[in-house]
Order: structure tokens, then C-alpha cells, then sequence
């Protein structure tokens, strides 16, 4: 195959990825949340059990007037919802899906290149918070900004943990040299790049820059129509790629109880949808943190069991 | 039971885990009829041959929602002493956008001209169509449910009662009292 056509087929598996998972963990969330509060969810949209509600969400917000506030930054505000997709597009490029090959760009600094470009997230929030040229949008983005900055800090720390452990910085060096008991002395590690994860990502219970019973919407406030998607799907992206982070660096990736080799897509995957369940679930089982709790189980909580672990990485490694 | 940090935390992700595995409450209602209970309270019916027209339901009725207008018809019996007169109803409504449903103009009435159905699709665009006419109150008389069956561990009926007890006597009557 040529060079030009096993690049443009990566590019379009993960494009392709990059469409359709969001949106299943998104019909997924709607049914689950549903059904966990005693509901059933959408009915109608696509005739069986309302399986075409995004896309009929989808349709309705590009027919939506695409409003610009008049005292906004045009460029700036127009732009903010780019931002936000770009990170977790190029995210997907380097998480491997099986074993060998199955890797749409792999990179020896993988989880380096991750959580660099993960760290843009902020900006995004911050653009459109600023531009938006609206109190609660602006308050939004501050709350989002101290939430981000703080925990990106427990989020770099647990994966440098597993870095460590497995002595590269290579996603696929990280998954060949995971083993299953590593799920046993990794576990605070784990726990610790899971809730910096949901934190990282806004996701409720932390989802304080968006809170709507105070804030409108955030720094979302503004913003309607297709570029308002574009949020709502990068949340969505969002959910995906902490899961697959997290199945990376801490559940094995591929490996799975039998036929890595062939089947280790179906693993991954598998792995990817049970997190992306569990992100869910805590959605729904915890109310929203607020503001001050959540910067104290940042720095008082995460912070330290996370430099604990590191310790305990480092001497296990040295020992 | 000791508190652990993080019980609370497992509690509610339990509770939820739990919800889901059970059905879901939802009711599909336009596509399923919902099931209502047979004293529903969800329209008033008129059984227009028991009105006598003796205005109970109009006078107790708290918000005046109730509309009759009657004439007097002279009935003629050949070899009676004296002609009678009868009420014939003229109109009968009820202002369903000012009834508060409380049932009073259904107890009152003593010829059981009044019904209560479940019925409950009859909301209009225009809050002044919900005022009904005698025929529309009529129609409604063919979805009154029949009256719940009598509770078999319950007391028997007045009636019943009456009867049983003037049975007894007559049985016992024409020998029994004797000795």
C-alpha cells in the first residue's frame, strides 16, 4: 500500500471514530440516565427505542440561527468551539487500539503528546469565555480555568506513576509492559487519573464551570446552534478519550482473557465502553461539587495520594 | 453500622445501579391508555331522563358552574281531578373552566342524574369552549364504568341488611313468637 493511502485510511478510521463513539456513549448516556431514574428515555426519533435522538439533535441544531452576541470577539468566539474538538482529534491519533499496527500515529512520547495537548483544553474554555463578552460566561471560564490548571496537576502525576512502572513514555510500550496485577498497586493511581479525568473533562460532579443553576450555562452561555454541537460533542469526545486513557495507562488496553492478538480491538473497545459506563453512572448517582470542594479534593485529596504513589513507583522500580 | 468515608458515595451509586436494573415508571400515554381507577374524577356526565330540574346542583354548586334553564309542561290525565305540571329541562351546561371538581353537584343530586368518568381528553384551545352543553354531557354517560363490585369481607348494603332482617321475622313470626 501506498504511503498516501495507509495515511489517509488512518486518518479517516480515526475521523471516523472520532463521529460515531461519541455518539454511542452519548445514546448510551441518555438511555442509562434514563433508566436509572426510573424513566425510559427517548421513544420516538428513529422507531426503535429512539436509537436516532442525536442525529435529530444533531439536524436541529444546524438549522438553529447561528447567533453572535454584539459585543463579542467574533474571531475569538467563532473559533472557541474548534479549539475545544482540535486536542481530543489529535488525542485519538496516537491511542492504540490493538496490538502492533493498530495505531493510527505511533509515537514514542505518546503519553507525553497527550497530556500536552489535553492541557489545551483550557484555552478553549478560555477563549470562549472571554469573547463572549457575558458575566456568566466569564465566571464560567474562571471556575473552569482554577479547576483545570488544579487538576491537571494529580492527572500528569498518576500517569507519570504508570510511566515510571512501565519505563517508556510510549502508549504501546505501556499496555505490552502492563500486567494484571499492576491493577493492584496502580489502584490509587487509577483512581486518582480517573476523578482528574472527569474533573478535566467537566463532567458532573464537576461540572461547576457550567452549572446551570447558577451560572445560565457557563461559558456556554452564548453560544447556539451547530457551534453550540460543537461543545456538546467535544464533551462527548471528551468522555471517550479519558476512557481510553484510562483503559491505556491503567486497565491493559488489548490485553484480555484470551486472543490478544486478534481480538485485542474488541478488548479495548469493550474496556472503553464499560469506563465510559461508569462515567456515566457517576453522573447520575453524585450531586455537583461545590467550588471550594472541589479545589480541596484537588489539592488535600488527589494531590497527595497521587505523590504517594509516585513514591511507591519509584521504589518498587528502584528495589 | 460504622460510616466509612466513601459509604455515602457507594450508597447512591447502588441506588442507581439498583433503579436500573428495575422497569422503568414511564407511561407511553398516547400510545397506551392509561389505567384509571373507576372513580376517576375526570369529567361529569348527565343521565338527562333522572333530572328533575330541582336546581340542588346548580344552587350547591361553589363556583356556580352549572347552567339550567326549564320550562313548565302541563300534563294532561284523562279522568284525574286536576291537571299536573312537570318540569321540562331547557338547557343544561357545566362551565368545565370553572368547575373545581369537587363532586358536591354529584352527591346532591337525589335522582343519580350525575355521573362521574374517568374521561379526561377534552381539553380545547379556547378556555370558553370548555363551557358543555346537555347533548356533549350526554355523550359522556357511555364511558361512566360500572360501579366498583361490593367488597365481599365488607358490611353488607342497607338494603341488604333491611331485607334479611324482615325475612328473618316473617319466618319466624307465625310460630315462633307463640311459646
Amino acid at each position: 500500500m501506498p504511503t498516501w493511502a495507509e495515511l489517509a485510511l488512518r486518518v479517516g478510521a480515526v475521523f471516523v471514530a472520532f463521529l460515531t463513539l461519541p455518539l454511542i456513549v452519548g445514546q448510551t448516556e441518555h438511555k442509562v440516565m434514563a433508566h436509572m431514574q426510573a424513566r425510559l428515555g427517548p421513544m420516538y426519533a428513529g422507531g426503535f427505542h429512539g436509537w436516532a435522538q442525536l442525529l435529530a439533535d444533531g439536524v436541529k441544531f444546524a438549522q438553529k440561527e447561528d447567533l453572535t452576541p454584539r459585543g463579542a470577539d467574533r474571531p475569538v468566539f467563532r473559533l472557541a468551539p474548534a479549539v475545544a474538538l482540535l486536542p481530543y482529534l489529535l488525542v485519538l491519533l496516537v491511542i492504540p487500539l490493538g496490538p502492533g499496527d493498530l495505531v493510527a500515529q505511533p509515537l514514542d512520547i505518546g503519553l507525553f503528546f497527550v497530556l500536552a495537548v489535553l492541557g489545551l483544553g483550557v484555552v478553549s474554555l478560555l477563549m470562549a469565555a472571554w469573547s463572549s463578552a457575558n458575566k456568566y460566561s466569564l465566571i464560567g471560564g474562571l471556575r473552569g480555568a482554577a479547576q483545570l490548571l488544579g487538576y491537571e496537576l494529580p492527572l500528569v502525576l498518576a500517569a507519570a506513576s504508570v510511566a515510571m512502572a512501565a519505563g517508556t513514555l510510549s502508549l504501546t510500550g505501556i499496555i505490552e509492559a502492563w500486567r494484571p496485577w499492576w491493577l493492584l498497586w496502580q489502584l490509587p493511581a487509577l483512581a486518582v487519573f480517573f476523578v482528574a479525568g472527569l474533573a478535566e473533562i467537566r463532567r458532573p460532579p464537576f461540572d461547576m464551570p457550567i452549572a446551570d443553576s447558577e451560572l445560565v450555562f457557563g461559558y456556554l452561555t452564548e453560544y447556539t446552534g451547530l457551534r453550540f454541537a460543537l461543545f456538546l460533542l467535544a464533551e462527548y469526545v471528551g468522555i471517550v478519550v479519558i476512557a481510553a486513557l484510562t483503559v491505556v495507562l491503567f486497565l491493559g488496553g488489548w490485553k484480555g482473557p484470551f486472543a490478544d492478538a486478534e481480538l485485542g480491538w474488541l478488548w479495548t473497545l469493550l474496556k472503553v465502553f464499560a469506563v465510559s459506563f461508569v462515567i456515566i453512572w457517576v453522573r447520575v448517582a453524585f450531586p455537583r461539587l461545590r467550588e471550594d470542594q472541589l479545589q480541596r479534593l484537588c489539592w488535600l485529596g488527589l494531590v497527595p495520594v497521587a505523590l504517594g504513589q509516585l513514591v511507591l513507583t519509584a521504589g518498587v522500580v528502584v528495589a | 453500622m460504622g460510616t466509612f468515608p466513601g459509604s455515602g458515595l457507594a450508597k447512591g451509586l447502588a441506588i442507581t445501579a439498583k433503579t436500573l436494573t428495575r422497569r422503568a415508571d414511564t407511561q407511553q400515554y398516547p400510545d397506551v391508555a392509561p389505567q384509571l381507577p373507576p372513580r376517576s374524577r375526570g369529567v361529569i356526565a348527565l343521565r338527562e331522563e333522572n333530572c328533575t330540574v330541582c336546581m340542588l346542583c346548580a344552587r350547591e354548586c361553589p363556583d356556580w358552574c352549572i347552567y339550567i334553564d326549564s320550562h313548565k309542561e302541563e300534563v294532561v290525565t284523562p279522568g284525574a281531578a286536576r291537571t299536573r305540571q312537570r318540569n321540562v329541562l331547557d338547557r343544561f351546561a357545566i362551565d368545565f373552566s370553572l368547575c373545581m371538581y369537587c363532586a358536591i353537584c354529584i352527591e346532591v343530586c337525589p335522582f343519580d342524574a350525575l355521573y362521574w368518568t374517568p374521561e379526561f381528553e377534552y381539553a380545547e384551545h379556547d378556555l370558553r369552549d370548555l363551557l358543555h352543553e346537555r347533548d356533549r354531557l350526554g355523550e359522556w354517560m357511555a364511558t361512566v364504568p360500572p360501579p366498583p363490585a361490593h367488597d365481599p369481607n365488607g358490611e353488607p348494603a342497607k338494603e341488604e341488611q333491611a331485607a334479611a332482617r324482615r325475612a328473618t321475622q316473617d319466618l319466624r313470626s307465625p310460630g315462633g313468637t307463640d311459646g
